[in-house]
């Protein structure tokens, strides 16, 4: 059982956002990046899987700030291959171009499965997950709260809204969108990232030039801006309930 | 939580595991455990924990010490150094054995999900909270004269102020973090701080069992330190001031340090004419376990209070070496969901109500994690809410006229 998990390093949204100069993206300078919350969830889905049946588990990330923690945190949690995408991964990647240059890369490597994450808060352009399916010619089935694997099938509980859960069978290869691993990623010591660190190996992969046609193209990026109808209230607690009242008693919701 | 992986052959796991307690100073005293059981009895969770310290040597020497790794209630110890200072043969039961016992704990990933978050985000920030770290000094903005930053001053100063996570971040610590700056200042305290260039000291992640993020972030900590010429360290946190006595000195990176309250009272006779105003209220002072217990600060603290004009200080019945930990300790600060699961009390609720029977009008606290895990204890106590929590910093800066 070969698994691939192909992450995303997203914007961290515990700084403060900066948009540049064109103002059309986020200010590569400022920006800090940190592995989509979702992937952390399909990477510890994977090392779930290979705990359980055994296999192997390869990790593939574009090659952004922070990349190398990444992946050698994934590694000390029991990823065994670790692949670096070099070069074009700069500023302005949407998800179709990244999904191409994943699919060249997945190809030869031939998985009997590929989990990402089935979303992340970056995605301008539709997940991931499907776009790579296309590519890679594979089924894909997203919202994934947990797999079971036996004789070239998965068996996945992918989650609907409402509360409703599904099982569904897929046949092996595919793609899957985790929405949670079976349990919450695990903590992994400092020290076992550190060893990671040092015995570990990341492949540098280059990829060819990128094709991000069937993206949108951004117009204008801009910060939520402050609307002119909010009144505030002021006064004792009591005062701004009586005048509560009022207002909700004036617009008909009492 | 994630499980836990398999221990290894219970005899050969007890065996490895008690040969590395004598690498800890004073280590080799676990020897001599009388199973006298006196640290059981006063550990403030020893009633429910499954292995409180004297039971746990006995599980050892049973080389049965699988089972300690599987039970999840060692993580209720709060390293408050009670069983420590009662010992009769001075077994590092803190420091040592717990400390140990989680580190094993945590590699088994046997850790709460609680936990786990605190130690994430000090990985990932530098800081237990998960605050920006080029946030660090925000909570200096608007104090004048300004706190100078040592990046941006690039001259000696007398005092570099290790201002710690709390004091940075917290929306209840940083008025205390404000109010020691307007004293330093009143003083005309010659001072610098690290800003973002500080990260956490790593004390309370190192007692959570975190061994190998605390030598990472002293690291941090010592290359900035060996950036700048300062006569000494002042910390407003216990635990900083701990691992800076204690334990960086073993990792190489060793300076003079004190609590705030310790470099103050030295300097009572210019701080006394400046405690105009008088605060009228009855004090009672509760001494953190690392400043007391730990490191032997008492007195200090208590001079300060007796110089505010107006002061009353009261004694609560544990005091000194018998203080009651506020819980936030060996990384209690993060798992209080885990700690009120497992206890359904908390530790503060218990320090909150002696403070009410003394008759106290304000607790004073000395340590940042305290102001607000007491305050959260006045609205859960009946009849607490008039309870004040002070840091001894605000209420010199209050009788300051601040």
């Amino acid at each position: 059982m070969h698994i691939v998990v192909p992450v995303k390093l997203v914007p961290d949204l515990v700084e403060e956002l900066v948009i540049d100069a064109s103002g059309c993206a986020l200010d590569p300078d400022t920006l800090r990046l940190q592995l989509n919350e979702f992937d952390g969830h399909a990477i510890e889905q994977a090392i779930l899987l290979k705990e359980r049946g055994g296999g192997q588990v390869t990790v593939i990330a574009p090659d952004l700030e922070g990349v190398d923690d990444v992946l050698y945190t994934a590694a000390a949690k029991g990823a065994d291959r670790l692949i670096k995408l070099c070069d074009h991964f700069g500023q302005a990647v949407n998800n179709h171009a990244m999904a191409r240059a994943v699919a060249e890369v997945i190809k030869p490597l031939q998985p009997d499965l590929v989990l990402t994450g089935v979303q992340s808060h970056s995605d301008l352009d539709g997940s991931i997950g499907p776009l790579l399916a296309g590519y890679l010619a594979m089924p894909y089935v997203g919202y994934i709260a947990g797999v079971t694997l036996s004789d070239g099938r998965a068996t996945v509980r992918k989650e609907y809204p409402g509360g409703l859960v599904a099982e569904l069978e897929v046949t092996l290869p595919a793609v899957l969108g985790i929405q949670a691993a079976d349990q919450p990623p695990r903590y992994v010591a400092f020290s076992r990232i550190r060893q990671a660190m040092k015995s570990a190996t990341i492949e540098e992969q280059t990829v060819a030039a990128l094709d991000t046609s069937g993206g949108p193209a951004v117009a204008r990026m801009y910060k939520p801006e402050v609307a002119a109808r909010a009144t505030m209230l002021d006064g004792k607690p009591d005062e701004v309930a009586d005048q509560l009242v009022a207002l909700f008693r004036e617009l008909g919701v009492l | 939580m994630a499980t836990a992986t398999v221990p290894p052959s219970s005899a050969t796991f007890s065996k490895s595991f008690y040969a590395s307690l004598h690498e800890i100073p004073g280590g080799e005293k676990v020897r001599t455990c009388l199973q006298c059981g006196t640290c059981n009895g006063v550990c403030p969770f020893g009633y429910l924990m499954d292995y409180p310290p004297g039971k746990m040597i006995a599980a050892l020497r049973a080389q049965r010490f699988e089972r300690v790794t599987e039970a999840e209630t060692v993580w209720m110890c709060v390293s408050c150094y009670a069983c420590s200072q009662v010992c009769p043969v001075r077994i590092p039961l803190t420091a040592g054995l717990m400390t140990r016992a989680k580190e094993e704990l945590l590699l088994a990933g046997n850790i709460p999900s609680e936990l786990q978050i605190a130690l994430e985000n000090t990985q990932r920030y530098g800081n237990p909270l998960g605050e920006s770290p080029r946030k660090r000094a925000d909570w200096a903005k608007g104090v004048k004269p300004r706190v100078p930053i040592m990046s941006e001053e690039r001259r000696p100063v007398e005092v570099l102020w290790f201002v710690g996570d709390y004091g940075s971040y917290h929306p209840r610590v940083q008025p205390v973090s404000r109010a020691l700056a307007n004293v330093f200042n009143a003083l005309r305290i010659d001072f610098g701080i690290l800003g973002a260039e500080e990260v956490s000291d790593g004390d309370s992640q190192r007692l959570a069992g975190e061994r190998g993020l605390f030598e990472m972030l002293a690291a941090k900590n010592g290359r900035a330190f060996s950036q700048y010429e300062f006569k000494e360290i002042v910390t407003g946190d216990p635990h900083a001031y701990n691992a800076f006595k204690n334990e960086y000195p073993r990792l190489g990176i060793a300076y003079p340090v004190r609590h705030y309250t310790e470099f103050l009272a030295e300097r009572l006779d210019a701080l006394k004419p400046l405690l105009k105003h008088e605060v009228n209220a009855r004090v009672t002072y509760h001494d953190p376990c690392y400043l007391g217990r730990a490191n032997g600060v008492f007195e200090a603290p208590r001079q300060l209070l007796s110089a505010i004009p107006g002061i009353e200080l009261v004694e609560m019945p544990h005091n000194r070496t018998t203080s009651l930990c506020c819980g936030g300790g060996g990384g209690g600060m993060w798992i209080d969901g885990f700690q009120w699961e497992k206890a359904h009390t908390r530790l503060s609720e218990w320090r909150v109500r002696e403070a009410m029977k003394v008759g106290a009008d304000i607790l004073a606290v000395a340590c940042p994690y305290e102001a607000p895990r007491f305050e959260d204890a006045t609205k859960t106590v009946p009849g607490a809410a008039r309870l004040i929590v002070r840091d001894i910093a605000e209420l010199l800066a209050e009788a300051m006229g601040d």
